[in-house]
């Protein structure tokens, strides 16, 4: 069986579950299927051979994100009879938004290099954590200690919030 | 990939999952006989000689228990809760490396299924989705007890993640690479990352604790509060996937943190040896100290009382990452001052 | 105020004092914790193999009942209902009937128990019937009443609480207890 094969079957496998993500009625479904179009992003990554970003997917997006939203949904209990009803204009502007996203996206993509999905799976390993560290750390070293400068300011931000708290009940 | 190679993973994968179930199967019984020992009873005793069918008894039991699916339940959630948690349970087992090159055959064996570049972060990952396994079937179960238990178990495991994958960070620091064998490799004999890193072991082993939802974490299936939590819905064989798979992932915690900080397969006075001796001594060595950590985790499990669930997260969030960021800062330090950065 | 004296001296006075830095870290306390575990591995076990091993019986033990017979084997029991008016559960229920010519090597008195039941899921093993027996007549033994699949065959009947002839049960160790010993 060829890879050509497989990357068109998990694309399919990857669209249908984005398209249920959208179409399910039960939130917690919705968010269910988003994992696994997760889970099939990152099968699609490790075909064009790039593991790191494959597995970063799942841990940060699948695994804490993903688990974050489930316990929100949970935790609302959402249902049928409580849904909310939106106006009839709000869906024709929902609607209208979405489409214009679309086309913008069409557009955009439209005439993109097309990278075959499964083009590197033999030769070159840009995926591999060597070389993408050698990247982050070279040619956008930058982007990178500023994302990083962010993330560690909302980590040192979480646990000041969680110790504050006592001091104002004190 | 050539037929040859094909053959001995395959093998490979039968033996890993044969032993991973064995081992988790005598770690129930295990778990009886220390909790008798450190309570001053003789525990399991009836089946076979000291009890030791008692597991194959407790399977068969389950095995003919009634499969019950809750009228209120989302089926299919419920029965996909369960498998879930044994998928991703066992094939965490699959990126560790149990020993050194195996020569059978005139073929050089790699016992470790899968030499994969990102390894340690393949073991985070499927850690992170083992949550699910738990959430869903809390969720699908419709059950405010199993509920409460999805919820807990989520908040918990993301709360830990941080400062458990920090602690992680540490140990990729001092070897340069992700790859588990790399990391075994570099603390060859003796030169063991506890001895360098205790700071992160401790912390990373406590984490280990609440990801595993072991005692004194185990808020999302205490008796005393959630009726059994999750499972509470669950019988016949789904329940005793959700059991097995607490032992599997105690088993294999057990051999991350073996081979993480105590040298995996490494034994001090390793040089004497080679070849296909080297490589049983040194699977051997390997399950010593598992088995040494899933002692460990139940002599914690039978010794300490349950945190309570707002100590839980103070101590997460308030403690143990603040300290691991600390020893991160700490590494980062020494590793650029030892490269010559200051001078 | 005049506080309530303490009965015993385990009392303990709960202190809200700031801990010190080593208490704080908790794991001296907790590793001290695993050390008292750790003793416990090596000590004997107290575990009593049930159907191989059995336990002693205190003598005062209070099991099923026994309808006893005197030295030469009739009934002691007159039906008088003393046992059944003490029994605070009503577990005990009987018919009189009247000792007929040729039955006195069977009854002591005049009067004997036709039917006595006891139902033993009612019983609750007081002991006040024996208490109340002004014949010597029940007793309760050191034997246990075995499980059963059936609610009906927990009342017992003369069948299963008079003891058989060949077969006499030994309660000397209740009469040499306790109240009885006097007699």
């Amino acid at each position: 069986m060829s890879l050509e094969l497989v990357a068109t079957i998990l694309g399919g496998l990857t669209i249908g579950s984005a398209l249920m993500v959208v179409i399910s009625k039960h939130p917690v479904r919705s968010v269910l299927f988003l994992v696994l179009t997760f889970f099939l992003i990152s099968s699609n990554y490790i075909l064009m051979n790039a593991q790191f970003l494959a597995i970063v997917n799942i841990i940060v997006y699948a695994g804490a994100i993903m688990v974050l939203f489930l316990f929100v949904l949970m935790l609302l209990n959402l249902s049928k009879d409580n849904e909310p009803k939106s106006p009839f204009y709000i869906k024709i502007a929902a609607v209208t938004a979405g489409g214009v996203l679309l086309t913008v996206l069409i557009a955009a993509l439209k005439d993109g290099i097309t990278v075959g999905a499964t083009s590197t799976v033999d030769g070159s390993s840009e995926g591999l954590v060597q070389n993408l560290g050698h990247l982050l750390f070279t040619k956008y070293v930058l982007p990178f200690e500023i994302s990083s400068v962010l993330f560690i300011a909302a980590m040192v931000g979480a646990v000041l919030l969680a110790k504050r708290e006592k001091q104002l009940i004190d | 990939m050539e037929t040859s190679e094909l053959i001995e993973k395959l093998v490979l994968i039968v033996v890993l999952f044969a032993v991973t179930l064995g081992i988790a199967a005598y770690a129930t019984y295990f778990e009886r006989k220390v909790a008798a020992w450190f309570q001053d009873r003789i525990g399991p005793d009836r089946a076979g000689p000291f009890g030791i069918l008692q597991p194959l008894a407790d399977g068969g039991k389950l095995f003919f228990k009634e499969d019950f699916v809750p009228e209120a339940a989302e089926k299919w959630l419920f029965i996909l809760g369960p498998g879930i948690a044994m998928f991703t349970a066992l094939m965490t087992g699959s990126v560790i490396p149990w020993s050194t090159n195996l020569t059978l055959f005139g073929q050089d064996i790699a016992l470790q299924v899968a030499d994969v570049n990102i390894g340690i972060l393949f073991i985070m990952g499927f850690l992170s989705i083992g949550v699910y396994g738990i959430m869903i079937g809390g969720w699908a179960s419709n059950n405010k007890y199993s509920l409460f238990s999805a919820v807990r178990a989520s908040s918990q495991m993301i709360s830990y993640e941080l400062a458990m994958g920090i602690c992680v960070i540490v140990v990729v620091m001092m070897t340069g690479s992700l790859g588990l064998r790399e990391i075994v490799d570099a603390q060859h004999g003796m030169n063991w990352n506890v001895f360098y890193q205790p700071v992160a072991f401790v912390v990373f082993f406590i984490c280990a604790l609440a990801e595993t939802n072991r005692a004194p974490f185990d808020l999302p299936e205490c008796e005393s509060e959630l009726i059994g939590g999750y499972h509470t819905e669950y019988g016949s064989m789904k329940m005793g996937f959700y059991l097995f798979a607490e032992y599997v992932s105690l088993f294999i915690s057990s051999a991350v943190i073996s081979t993480l900080f105590f040298g995996g397969y490494n034994f001090p006075g390793m040089d004497n040896f080679e070849g296909n001796t080297l490589a049983i001594l040194g699977v051997v060595a390997m399950f010593t100290k598992t088995f040494i950590f899933v002692f460990i985790f139940m002599w914690i499990r039978w010794t300490l009382p349950r945190f309570r669930f707002d100590q839980l997260m103070h101590l997460g969030w308030k403690s143990l990452i603040p300290i691991s960021l600390i020893n991160l800062l700490i590494t980062g330090l020494v590793i650029a001052f030892n490269e010559g950065w200051f001078k | 105020m005049n506080t309530m004296q303490s009965l015993t001296d385990r009392k303990k006075v709960v202190s809200k004092k700031e801990m010190t830095f080593m208490e704080k870290l908790y794991l001296p306390a907790i590793i001290g914790g695993m050390w008292i575990t750790f003793k416990h591995l090596f000590r004997k076990n107290n575990t009593v193999k049930y159907p191989e091993e059995t336990r002693e019986f205190a003598p005062v033990y209070r099991g099923q009942h026994v309808l006893k017979r005197d030295e030469e084997g009739r009934e002691n029991c007159t039906a008088c209902g003393l046992c059944a008016v003490a029994c605070p559960a009503e577990a005990i229920t009987m018919v009189a009937a009247e000792r007929v010519k040729g039955e006195e090597n069977l009854y002591r008195e005049e009067k004997y128990a036709e039917k006595y039941e006891i139902n033993m899921l009612r019983c609750i093993f007081c002991g006040l019937c024996e208490e109340a027996c002004p014949k010597e007549a029940i007793f309760l033994t050191d034997r246990i009443v075995p499980s059963n699949f059936e609610r009906d065959e927990f009342v017992y009947g003369k069948d299963r609480l008079v003891e058989q002839l060949n077969d006499r049960i030994d309660i000397t160790k209740r009469q040499h207890t306790g109240k009885r010993s006097k007699i």
